[in-house]
């Protein structure tokens, strides 16, 4: 059994990386042709991250090394870890019973915290400034985050749905729009506004790219890191895109294409799989690539304003309409 | 930790993913604060006024041009006009058109390329596609009309070299097509966009007061409400006879605040007002030669003659550009030449600018007076990489670029 665990990590592990690579390539084309570019092939990201990892890696003199080196190493295990925990399609996830969406959530938040100490390792004042912008960012929309969360699951607990409120596999098997009546659906409406709010700040691009932010503080976060240390971040970013789609994915689009053709057994597992990652493609272009093209760059202290007032009030109006219609019920 | 407060020092520069040239800022912050800024300059000097000691008139114009690469055309003008000036010679009336027409062009592709890189450096990508997509049209045209995009080579003392031909005139006036429908999506999304007035407005902000003290000019003083252009102030060319009204912020918003914004609205009305004068032009085309001496060893031996001072004064479209020239009769190469480009009045505005503005704005407030170093470096810097305070003299630096090639040569032979 743990063997089998093991060796479908592994596969899941290269499987992901491949797609994530893809996407990334796909992103890259949708932006371009948003703005009447051609755009790279669909492989470069995967040149890109190839190329890195033939560089050479430079640690700068002030930098404690082994907190530099060792940041990358731990951002990018934590977000292939939330691989393990999303229910992919009909299939459950790899480590089934053994984490939840808190889990996920603090897996999340890894990678940022990981990337935050490396580069405050690393001795840059721009790099510093960079950490500083983050850790304001984390703060700003970890509370919208955990609002959603909790709301839903107490949604799932209430409706009497068998297995842990707070897992994964329970979200896939109950279609969170079917529980309730329409005051539940424009709630769930709201979490939904609310989680496409926080995934740019979550995984860093535009509008909320204030971290990294090219032409203010010159990749800020990440300025002294390059080759192999760069291309695990690169692969960290990409990863940490796809797996926030697929957790929206699993938590709000639950629907079952092999259910609905009447499918079952392996071929239902197949199609689901695929249909999975079609959606999850679906929501990554629509919440990071239109929206990235679409805005300019907000400055940290609007940012945070954005997260604490208006994305805030809109999770809690959610929770309450929620809460509303199941204690009227 | 009490009411002290620490601060620390971020090097702006000289090389920045915000920065088009070298320039170096030296900021203090405070967390986010910007509580303190120091300029630096003369990282692209390169000895343009030096050089002109070697050659005659008619060669600065190749220098003159390649000062600066967006608005070469205005040092050339500027140039022209200086020389022109100290040799009293008459332009025919065509020429000062065609003069007019290339300025408002250069003015066109600078501005619209200004407010890409402004979209830029704020993180808005597709803000800045849009811009080069539709500089592209004015700098076709600048190629069909002289046969350069960038150094347009029409500049010559007494006229120009090319004429508008009826082919160039009917792309012109296609191009005025295009921007009147085009041009309108630009500016649109920097007037109306949500995003973009969180980023420019109230940054940077430069009051009246403070951009007269401090002599600024251009759209630069312009968006802090002063009512300067050269071209209504004191005409030169053909704006003469068309008349051009400064654009400032008040006269659309009721005030100008003096802020990122008020310059950006500023240049992006001027598009419309290049647009206007552009068809004027072409319109009261006169007829008639392009150039007072075609010959060109009569003209060098005029100019060899040729003896006193000029000043030739143009807007540009960053600001006004000063060139000022002194020829000795019985010398081919002038004995001064001076030029103030408009940056080197702009960049004493920069920090006030900066100051309680965040880090994020900085690039953004540096860009924002539309700065050209390049224009603007030209005297030499102390050399302090020894730790000794030594100044080096064009004699010794000379002398050490003569040494360094001869090295690079013996060592490839």
């Amino acid at each position: 059994m743990v063997i089998a665990k093991i060796v479908s990590s592994i596969a899941l592990g290269l499987l992901v990386t491949v797609i994530v690579l893809l996407y990334d390539g796909i992103d890259s084309i949708v932006h371009a042709r948003m703005q009447r570019r051609y755009g790279p092939p669909v492989i470069q990201t995967i040149l890109d991250v190839g190329k890195l990892l033939i560089k050479e890696n430079i640690v700068p003199r002030q930098a404690i090394p082994w907190l530099f080196n060792g940041a990358p190493v731990v951002a990018l295990a934590s977000t292939l870890i939330v691989f393990l925990y999303i229910p992919m399609g009909t299939l459950p996830p790899v480590l089934c019973m053994s984490g939840d969406l808190i889990l996920i959530i603090y897996l999340f938040t890894l990678p940022a915290v990981a990337l935050v100490i490396g580069a405050f390792a690393s001795g840059s004042p721009w790099a510093s400034v960079g950490a500083q912008r983050e850790m304001v960012l984390m703060m700003s929309y970890e509370f919208p985050l955990a609002v959603v969360a909790s709301t839903l699951a107490w949604l799932i607990y209430k409706s009497g749905f068998p297995g842990a409120p707070f897992s994964l596999e329970t979200f896939v098997a109950s279609n969170v729009w079917s529980l309730g009546g329409w005051m539940t659906k424009a709630g769930l409406l709201l979490l939904l506004l609310t989680m496409a709010a926080v995934i740019p700040a979550e995984v860093g691009k535009i509008p909320m790219d204030i971290p990294e932010a090219k032409t203010e503080i010159v990749e800020g976060l990440i300025v002294e890191y390059s080759g192999r240390n760069l291309a695990l971040i690169k692969m960290t970013f990409a990863l940490r895109t796809l797996a926030i789609s697929c957790v929206i994915t699993a938590m709000f689009f639950p629907f079952s294409l092999g259910k609905f053709l009447g499918f079952s057994g392996v071929f239902m597992g197949i199609i689901d799989f695929i249909w999975f990652w079609i959606k999850v493609l679906v929501i990554q272009l629509l919440g990071t690539t239109v929206i990235r093209t679409s805005f300019a760059r907000l400055k940290i202290q609007q940012a945070s304003w954005v997260y604490w007032v208006p994305v805030s009030i809109t999770a809690v109006a959610g929770m309450l309409l929620i809460g509303l219609d199941k204690f009227l019920m | 930790m009490a009411e002290k407060s620490y601060t620390f020092k971020l090097p702006v520069g000289p090389v920045h993913a915000g920065l088009k040239e070298p320039v170096w800022v030296n900021i203090e912050v405070d967390g986010e604060r910007v509580v303190g800024a120091k300029v630096r300059t003369g990282h692209v000097h390169r000895g343009i006024e030096f050089m002109s000691r070697e050659r005659n008139l008619v060669q600065i114009i190749y220098l003159a041009e390649r000062i600066c690469g967006i608005c070469s055309f205005t040092h050339v003008a500027a140039f022209l006009q200086a020389v022109e000036s100290a040799v009293g010679m008459e332009v025919p009336k065509r020429a000062k058109y065609i003069r007019t027409i290339v300025l408002e062009l250069e003015r066109i592709h600078s501005h619209i390329l200004w407010a890409s890189v402004a979209a830029y450096t704020t993180g808005f990508d597709t803000l800045f596609q849009l811009g080069m997509e539709l500089r592209e049209k004015v700098q076709d045209v600048l190629e069909a009309m002289t046969g350069n995009r960038v150094n347009y080579g029409i500049g010559q003392i007494g006229g120009v070299r090319r004429d508008i031909t009826p082919q160039v005139d009917a792309a012109i006036r296609d191009m005025l097509d295009y921007y009147r429908h085009e041009f309108d999506i630009f500016k649109e999304v920097f007037v109306e966009d949500p995003t973009v007035a969180a980023r420019f407005r109230n940054v940077g902000v430069l009051p009246y007061e403070d951009a007269v003290k401090l002599c600024a000019v251009g759209p630069t003083a312009r968006g802090s409400g002063i009512r300067a252009d050269h071209r209504w102030g004191a005409p030169y060319e053909a704006y003469i006879d068309i008349e051009v009204k400064p654009i400032v912020p008040q006269d659309y918003y009721g005030k100008a605040v003096g802020d990122v914004f008020d310059r950006t609205f500023v240049r992006i009305m001027e598009v419309y007002q290049s647009l206007d004068i552009i068809e004027k032009a072409l319109d009261g085309l006169p007829e008639g030669p392009i150039l007072a001496e075609p010959k060109m060893v009569k003209l060098l031996t005029t100019l060899k003659k040729a003896e006193g001072e000029g000043c030739g004064i143009v807007e540009g479209p960053r600001g006004e550009d000063a060139h000022y020239i002194k020829l000795q009769s019985g010398k081919e190469e002038p004995v001064a030449w001076k030029v103030r480009a408009p940056t080197y009045a702009n960049a004493m505005s920069w920090p006030v600018m900066f100051i309680d503005q965040e880090i994020a704005d900085v690039p953004l407030i540096i860009s924002s007076i539309d700065p050209c170093i390049s224009c603007m470096d030209r005297l030499l810097v102390k050399d302090k990489s020894t730790g000794k305070t030594s100044y080096v003299d064009v004699k010794s630096l000379r002398a050490l670029c003569v040494e360094k090639t001869r090295r690079m040569v013996s060592k490839r032979w």
